[in-house]
């Protein structure tokens, strides 16, 4: 496994890097918090993203894909992360369309793939259901009752569910309320009777929704994968969504970095640089080293998920390791971000800031550091 | 791709004949192989690994054939490192003479000098070591005073080194110099090598922390060297002595990965993994009862994965350049890393990883002690965490220098 970048793949993130830079700087993030948007992405930036192939980046070609593999997706959210490129991607594309191809059966997914890569349908996936990731606790319950299901519970945090056209949620057909076993996963239409989609407004600005299912009906063909054992698609979907999440952390913690390491070049106090200072310094040259295991990892996990000889434990081990690692290193370098501005890294004029915020709602979802931590453990037997 | 695959079946096969059983053990720290005149094996089978090893040039696979070495491509060796793995042979030979000096040796010596000392490192029949700290002279290595006069066709040295390490067991040393005491101390800087049974040249042990004592001072009154043992050009020995701290550091930072060799704190880590110790230490059913202790395990072989694979990639990126800046960047990560190691398996441990002596304690549990102890020092030798933190804001970051700003270098 090379931990070096081929030709195409330098290219692709090049072009990623110049399309975010020009087409979908940071401002945009200011300006859709300020018109308070409900769809929290820019549809015309989303358009341009979708006429790149971006959605269809790991998808396979039979399903109009370009299978460019996740290494190319990541590298696409990693230029995202630098410029907090917000869009559909990671809801629909990382999550949902990873999650239709885990799971969804032939005819599921000629039909709903296709259309995700064409931007022309966008998915939204409900997993959790308190304010922790904890994808095998569902309480939500799917019964069965002639050729339908009705679903009743709630699912919250869910990213993008109030502008998705469909939502998957994980619902219990049997089991405890913590076991893996009993877990299904349902297509819902969002204007399916019986389901409240709220928006939470976040901190980041982003997408996030809580949902509320009071006897939704669905049709059996809704169900995705065999009943009751829908988790380890879930779990893999779930992986998949951690290591792009991750690769996107690594963008934003990058160029907080850059910006942190310009500032202390150019900010002057006592007659010099401060970046003359070695109580600077050695924060800066820390965070530069946990930086490039960031790098590493990152670049680790996504080839991972491309390689056909790793089995799902091995990813799971990687999504878990890179999620931990950036989820840790993101908090820190955020911080670091507005202490090392000082008084103007606490303005809103200032850009740091979004940084800081969008790092804790990624460091949460689909998991903290303490969560994969816990799950890395328990991978390898201890 | 096909001549790989020849390279990897004739490898596979000359192991398999060659590398004698015991040597497909885990090492133990009295059997490590460093070489040298005085070389005693304590176990026959070292010598023929070794012998055999080095007459393929294989204890230096990427040297030169034309100095003795295997003459490998960057390819061919990852190849034969796999294999040497995939058996679990030990290291046939161990030396500051491969690690550190023949690499710079091989950039700055001349044909000469190569011809004399290369072909005897590979073969593993000089054991070298470094002058470089001395009692004043430490981060602020630069200002060291061992001088060195020209007086005919020999150089005069007198002086003294510190943390010299295995100088009572050298036969030869690298050792830096002041030639010149007019210009800056930079500039004034020579590379010399010379035969530690050279009159004058005298050594003492230090015991440390640990107990044992593989450091010495090293004494040098009126030491004649002839002059053709200068490496380089008179007084711009610093850029030498400065590559071979990469070089230093790049062997250091390996101890932040698995294959610690024992010397500097690390031969458990060969026989048992830290989870796997804590497990026999504080494991319950499946899992460690301390969940703040497991909390940190994971988070440390998380930084040792991430930090394995930056190793990896950083020595695929500079397959041209040799070490780098990056260099100091590992050397900082990979020794805090060893040293959050040791600090693990004695909370996981508790009293039994505290042990000095006695039979009270399992042999390995008294290692564990010892190397605990000596893993200390990897953050101080080949330059502090200190001066790691400062060449990566300086080299890599382009952050500027207070000392230059305030005139001091």
């Amino acid at each position: 496994m090379a931990m070096v970048l081929n030709e195409d793949q330098q290219l692709l993130r090049d072009s990623a890097r110049n399309f975010c830079q020009n087409n979908a700087p940071i401002s945009v993030v200011r300006r859709l918090r300020d018109e308070k948007s409900e769809l929290g992405y820019d549809e015309s930036i989303w358009q341009q993203m979708v006429e790149l192939g971006w959605p269809g980046m790991a998808i396979a070609e039979q399903y109009g894909g370009f299978e460019f593999g996740y290494t190319g997706l990541g590298l696409v959210l990693e230029e995202t992360g630098r410029t907090l490129a917000s869009s559909p991607l990671i809801a629909s594309v990382l999550l949902g369309a990873s999650l239709l191809s885990e799971a969804g059966n032939g005819e599921q997914k000629s039909k709903l793939l296709p259309q995700i890569v064409a931007g022309e349908l966008r998915l939204a996936v409900g997993v959790d259901e308190g304010p922790h990731h904890a994808p095998s606790r569902v309480a939500c319950s799917a019964v069965k009752e002639g050729t339908e299901y009705i679903l009743t519970g709630t699912k919250s945090f869910v990213l993008d569910g109030q502008t998705a056209d469909k939502l998957i949620v994980s619902a219990r057909t049997s089991g405890e309320p913590h076991s893996e076993g009993g877990i299904s996963l349902f297509m819902l239409e969002a204007n399916a009777q019986g389901l409240q989609i709220q928006r939470a407004t976040m901190v980041d600005s982003r997408n996030a929704a809580n949902l509320v299912m009071d006897q939704v009906r669905v049709s059996e063909d809704s169900l995705l994968g065999v009943e009751g054992l829908g988790f380890t698609a879930l779990d893999t979907a779930l992986d998949i969504a951690r290591t792009g999440v991750a690769s996107e952390m690594l963008g934003s913690v990058q160029e907080v970095f850059r910006r942190i390491v310009e500032y202390l070049k150019q900010r002057e106090q006592f007659g010099v640089q401060i970046g003359a200072f070695q109580a600077l310094q050695h924060r800066a040259a820390q965070m530069y080293s946990e930086i490039e295991l960031c790098r590493s990892a990152v670049l680790g996990a996504l080839r991972c998920l491309d390689d056909p000889s790793a089995t799902a434990k091995d990813r799971a081990i990687m999504a878990s390791l890179v999620k931990a690692k950036l989820s840790e290193v993101s908090e820190t370098v955020s911080n670091e971000g507005i202490q090392m501005h000082g008084g103007i890294g606490m303005t809103d004029e200032f850009d740091i800031g979004f940084f800081l915020k969008r790092a804790r709602v990624a460091q949460q979802f689909l998991g903290d550091a303490s969560f994969h931590r816990d799950r890395y453990a328990k991978l390898h037997n201890f | 791709m096909l001549a790989l695959k020849q390279f990897r079946d004739s490898t596979r096969a000359w192991l398999e004949e060659n590398c004698p059983p015991s040597m497909r053990t885990p090492m133990v720290p009295e059997e490590i192989v460093w070489g040298g005149r005085n070389t005693v094996f304590t176990n026959p089978e070292s010598k023929l690994w070794l012998d055999r090893m080095a007459h393929r040039g294989w204890t230096c696979p990427t040297w030169p054939a034309e100095y003795g070495g295997g003459g490998l491509s960057g390819g061919e060796a990852k190849i034969l490192a796999e294999e040497l793995a995939r058996i679990n042979a030990r290291v046939a030979l161990t030396s500051f003479g491969i690690s550190m000096l023949g690499p710079v040796l091989l950039e700055y010596g001349t044909h000469e000098q190569r011809m004399e000392h290369i072909p005897k490192i590979i073969r593993g029949e000089i054991r070298w070591c470094q002058g470089y700290s001395e009692p004043g002279s430490g981060s602020d290595l630069a200002s060291l005073g061992t001088k060195a006069i020209l007086e005919g066709d020999e150089y005069v040295v007198n002086g003294s080194k510190v943390w010299t390490s295995y100088a009572d067991k050298a036969d030869w040393i690298f050792c830096l110099v002041r030639t010149d005491f007019e210009v800056p101390k930079h500039s004034g800087i020579s590379f010399l090598l010379f035969d530690m049974a050279s009159k004058g040249v005298s050594t003492k042990p230090i015991q440390l922390i640990s107990g044992s004592s593989p450091f010495c001072e090293t004494f040098f009154d009126n030491v004649r060297v002839p002059a053709a043992n200068l490496m380089g050009r008179l007084n711009e020995g610093w850029s030498i002595a400065k590559r071979l701290l990469q070089h230093e550091r790049t062997m250091i930072s390996g101890f932040g990965l698995a294959s610690g060799q024992g010397d500097r704190g690390g031969t458990t880590s060969t026989t048992a993994s830290l989870e796997g110790t804590a497990m026999h230490y504080r494991g319950d059913k499946d899992r460690l009862s301390d969940p703040a202790l497991r909390d940190q395990i994971a988070q440390f072989k998380i930084d040792s994965e991430a930090f394995a694979l930056t190793s990896q990639r950083s020595s695929e990126e500079s397959k041209q350049g040799g070490p780098n800046a990056t260099s100091s960047m590992l050397k900082y990560y990979g020794c805090e890393l060893n040293k959050r190691r040791y600090e693990l398996l004695l909370k996981a441990m508790g009293s039994q990883g505290l042990g000095w002596d006695g039979d009270e304690f399992e042999a390995e549990e008294l290692q564990v002690t010892r190397e605990w102890l000596r893993s200390k020092a990897n953050s101080i030798e080949g330059g502090t965490a200190e001066v790691q933190l400062n060449i990566v804001a300086k080299r890599v970051l382009g952050l500027p220098d207070m000392l230059s700003l305030a005139g001091k270098t």
